[in-house]
């Protein structure tokens, strides 16, 4: 103890060239893994965390946006003059840097800001602001928008004159043709999925103020680096002067990935007005205003051998978004490396039509392409006669089958097994045979993959002599776990108690982090607390001429050769570092991702061809578990997306003007407490992935989702041999193929 | 309009807009946010509180038709040092994950709990002159008003089957 402060930074940057050795193996905490309870639990328990709308601030006033009604055209008249003389009204603003749709996931720079010109039913065309929200309310009903209407926009992709296949995307291996018409088995088949919102329980809101010239934004948002320069681009000012507070996001779920039109307008309005302003979506707004997830047309061609074996892949799709967006839903992103085949098809259409914009939604890719993919491969099973999970395990190749590169840790095929022996497989019926009363009962398969992807992420650590420590960064915690992973990371490298950390996430003033989204949160802002961390038993082993992998940190206690310390014994001020994870060869060395297999069981009912699933269970292989319980809350969550997106969630376009039919939670069907029966999650154990990341973790966030839907699709043919291709299996597209009984 | 509400026990005098629904008088008058907007239209779930013991959907209620009532929110229930019994519950079995519905399902699992015990029949209750039994199937019926996107319904029950079997054997033990 030299009673300076800390002369020497021990921060420490890192770059994923290769393997990591299991340094959190070595760790005595044993504190990483359990299914510790979420730190800030009592918080969301007792109503007392605090989401955006939440924020009061002095002279706070209400800002309600103006949707548009017509699909295509401009603006050309708003009759303020009627509403400002309502009550409490104080301003209408329109056009300026009201945006059209949210920014992408990561996009870094402001979203297409269109005004006077219209591009969907939907699109916010004006802000109105008074004193209460019952009056800005009130006055937005009332206002009168005139407009310029351009007749004849597309709105339907399948007829959409505007279309593209970009030959980037194209992947044509061997000869998809010749290899189908040799092969022994072969499967040419179409399916659909409709387009699925994110329906986050808490409506996108802001709440805006400026001091000093510089924004202040309580927000619903998943990743603050890129919303700073998102929401700076669209005000026309420094990223410095945007500071963003997202300390507790209502769900995200792709929604919340980009600075969407609320933010923007009240940030606008509060810097026009000089007063605070608060905006929050309606539901109905949530629903136009912000992210869809694209439909899907999907065209599968699988051809084998006689033994299985595919010769032929083949995975074309049609997806659609507004003009001018650069996101396509990554259909078949899953398909790539997931199973053999050496003469292989891709290509993507994307039409250009006026509906509401798409974007990243749940696992875009995986999602809804693993469906098609998965319902497939249990078409092919079906035609060769094999087992669909013998037929899977078949088809896992040695390397990846289109640039031969190796795979990280993979545990496709343990958990195709270990789930076939936990669920009963071998009780599994030829389809139609099992009726119990009046159902149709089934089984149903399908693999699990999610892409795993590292990005650049800082986060600081303090050590205090007390023994008590922080952890600091602008990730978010969007109910997946961030506080409590941390926390845990934490503990375990220091040698702490749960109760002795706090994390403080949420604040863009913080170390940048990689956000959340696309699975990567964990990982990546693990990794960089993990790096912090690391640099900081350095610091400590240096004061007691050690090396770190010589020092055991327990309970509050360093031990090095078998002397015990206190920390104040070697530290009499607070001790801080910074980790920061870069992303490197790995990524482009090895394929690398999250697996799993779903298994469900479903009744099918025999006169209506309503379906309930009656018991699921999610296998998954993600490398390194950080908490138990978070993590299978993710799986929980996953598989029950797959439910309703196997079921019952379709966004409905009116034809004649691509607007959304049903936006309200009424009409879009999420799945309730009663359609989900008690599911199963195992999650493999002690399994490590050392090419993803230094603490051998991989994505969940997704992972449940991807495939869910498509067991419950092949559980359905399993019960009643009906195979539906048009998604949800709703009972109007099963009752009319059902066998006759008595 | 003035009106006159007794939350969490404690009575409190208003001047409201006649247009403010039970739920907007809570988060914007009393500073009250832990009842949720999740879609002000009473399809979540989220806003459910009780009203002199039954569960609402406050979203749909004008402050003004409520003069005079018992309100019980979320932080009438308990505190963060203080969690009750199905707060606590619901933070062991990690029966919420973005915490954004959970006030709405625990003051609704609150009052579904007393309407169980006064013997109320649901709509998968098999007779309805039985008293129900408080099944996996009951729960997952009479708590189906309260939406959870993040989809932690499987954990929302085991948290309140955890609460129905403790509460049982605390009865059972006075008796």
């Amino acid at each position: 103890m030299d009673g300076q402060p800390q002369s020497k930074d021990f921060s420490v940057k890192f770059t994923m060239d290769e393997a990591q050795p299991r340094v959190l193996d070595r760790m005595a905490q044993g504190l990483l893994g359990t299914a510790m309870d979420r730190p800030e639990g009592r918080m969301k328990v007792t109503g007392t965390a605090p989401y955006a709308a939440e924020y009061r601030r002095e002279g706070l006033v209400h800002g309600m946006l103006v949707r548009s009604t017509i699909t295509r055209g401009r603006v050309t008249g708003i009759d303020t003059e009627k509403v400002q003389s309502m009550d409490g009204v104080i301003a209408v603003m329109t056009g300026g840097p009201l945006v059209r749709n949210p920014a992408q996931g990561t996009a870094h720079e402001a979203p297409a800001q269109s005004l006077p010109e219209v591009f969907y039913v939907g699109q916010p065309v004006a802000l109105v602001v008074a004193e209460s929200f019952e009056q800005a309310r009130h006055a937005a009903q009332a206002l009168t928008v005139t407009y310029d209407r351009a007749d004849g926009a597309d709105v339907d992709p399948a007829t959409a004159s505007d279309t593209e296949t970009p030959e980037d995307d194209v992947l044509s291996q061997g000869d998809i043709d010749t290899a189908m018409k040799e092969a022994a088995f072969a499967v040419d088949t179409r399916y659909t999925t409709p387009p699925h919102s994110s329906a986050a329980m808490e409506p996108h809101a802001s709440v805006a103020s400026w001091t000093d010239g510089r924004l202040e934004l309580h927000g619903s948002y998943q990743m603050l680096r890129h919303n700073v320069a998102e929401l700076a681009d669209a005000l026309g000012v420094d990223e410095a002067d945007v500071r963003i507070h997202s300390p507790y996001v209502g769900g995200g779920f792709g929604a919340k990935l980009g600075i969407a039109p609320e933010a923007v307008a009240a940030a606008h309005a509060a810097r026009e007005l000089g007063r605070p302003v608060s905006v929050v979506l309606t539901r109905p707004q949530v629903f136009e205003m912000t992210m869809r997830r694209s439909e899907t047309t999907q065209r599968l061609r699988l051809g084998s051998d006689a033994e299985g074996r595919l010769t032929a892949l083949g995975h074309e799709d049609w997806v659609s978004n507004l003009p001018g967006e650069a996101f396509a839903e990554p259909t078949a992103q899953g398909t790539h490396f997931l199973y053999g085949g050496d003469n292989r098809y891709f290509a993507q259409t994307l039409a250009r039509v006026h509906r509401p914009c798409a974007g990243s939604v749940r696992a875009p890719g995986e999602a809804v392409g693993m469906i098609a993919l998965e319902c497939a491969m249990d078409e092919l099973a079906e035609a060769t006669g094999i087992d669909p999970i013998d037929l899977r395990l078949r088809n896992l190749p040695e390397t990846h089958p289109e640039n031969g590169l190796p795979y990280s840790e993979r545990g496709l095929g343990d958990c195709l097994r270990d789930g076939a022996a936990k669920f009963g497989w071998d009780t599994r019926k030829p389809a139609g045979t099992r009726l119990e009363g009046d159902w149709w009962v089934g089984m149903g398969v399908a693999s699990a993959v999610r892409v795993n992807a590292l990005m650049n992420s800082t986060a600081r650590v303090t050590l205090n002599p007390d023994g008590t420590a922080l952890c600091e960064t602008d990730m978010t915690d969007i109910g997946t776990g961030s506080y409590a992973i941390l926390t845990q990371i934490v503990g375990e490298m220091l040698g702490l108690d749960a109760s002795q950390i706090e994390v403080r996430l949420g604040d863009s003033d913080l170390p940048k982090s990689s956000g959340s989204g696309g699975s990567w949160g964990a990982q990546s802002c693990g990794s960089a607390v993990f790096l912090a961390a690391q640099g900081i038993r350095k610091a400590l082993a240096e004061k007691l001429g050690v090396a770190a992998d010589d020092l055991t940190l327990k309970d509050g206690t360093v031990t090095s050769g078998n002397v015990q310390h206190g920390f104040a014994d070697l530290i009499d001020s607070p001790l801080t570092c910074e980790g920061t994870l870069n992303p490197g060869d790995t990524a482009d060395a090895f394929s690398i991702a999250g697996y799993g297999a779903h298994f469900a069981e479903v009744g099918v009912h025999r006169d209506t061809g309503e379906v309930r699933v009656r018991r699921m269970l999610g296998v998954f292989s993600i490398g390194r578990v950080l908490n138990e319980k978070t993590a299978s809350s993710q799986c929980h969550g996953g598989m029950i997306w797959g439910i309703g997106s196997a079921l019952t969630e379709e966004i409905m376009h009116d034809p004649s003007d691509g607007r959304i039919v049903n936006h309200n939670l009424a009409e879009y069907h999420l799945p309730v407490s009663l359609d989900v029966p008690d599911l199963d999650v195992v999650l493999l154990e002690d399994t490590r992935d050392d090419e993803a990341n230094p603490i051998q973790a991989k994505g969940i966030g997704e992972l449940g989702i991807a495939g869910a839907a498509g067991a419950i699709g092949n559980a359905i043919y399993n019960a009643c041999g009906v195979r539906v291709r048009d998604f949800p299996a709703t009972p109007d597209k099963i009752f009319p193929h059902l066998p006759e009984t008595d | 309009m003035i009106i006159t509400l007794t939350v969490n026990g404690r009575r409190t005098e208003l001047d409201l807009d006649p247009r403010t629904t039970l739920l907007d008088a809570l988060r914007h008058h009393l500073a009250l946010t832990g009842t949720k907007k999740g879609c002000d239209h009473g399809q979540c779930g989220a806003c459910t509180l009780l009203v002199n013991g039954r569960r609402i959907n406050s979203c749909l209620a004008l402050a003004a038709s409520h003069d005079g009532d018992e309100i019980t929110t979320i932080e009438g229930l308990g505190k963060p040092e203080a969690m009750s019994d199905l707060q606590a519950a619901f933070v062991q079995h990690d029966g919420y994950q973005c915490g954004y519905c959970t006030p709405g399902q625990i003051m609704s699992a609150e009052a579904m709990l007393a309407e169980v015990a006064e013997g109320w029949p649901s709509y998968v209750t098999r007779a309805l002159d039985d008293d129900p039994t408080l099944t996996d199937e009951e729960m997952a019926e009479r708590m189906s008003g309260n939406l959870c996107r993040c989809s932690a319904y499987p954990r929302i029950r085991q948290a309140i089957g955890a609460v129905r079997d403790a509460r049982a054997s605390r009865t059972e033990a006075a008796e």
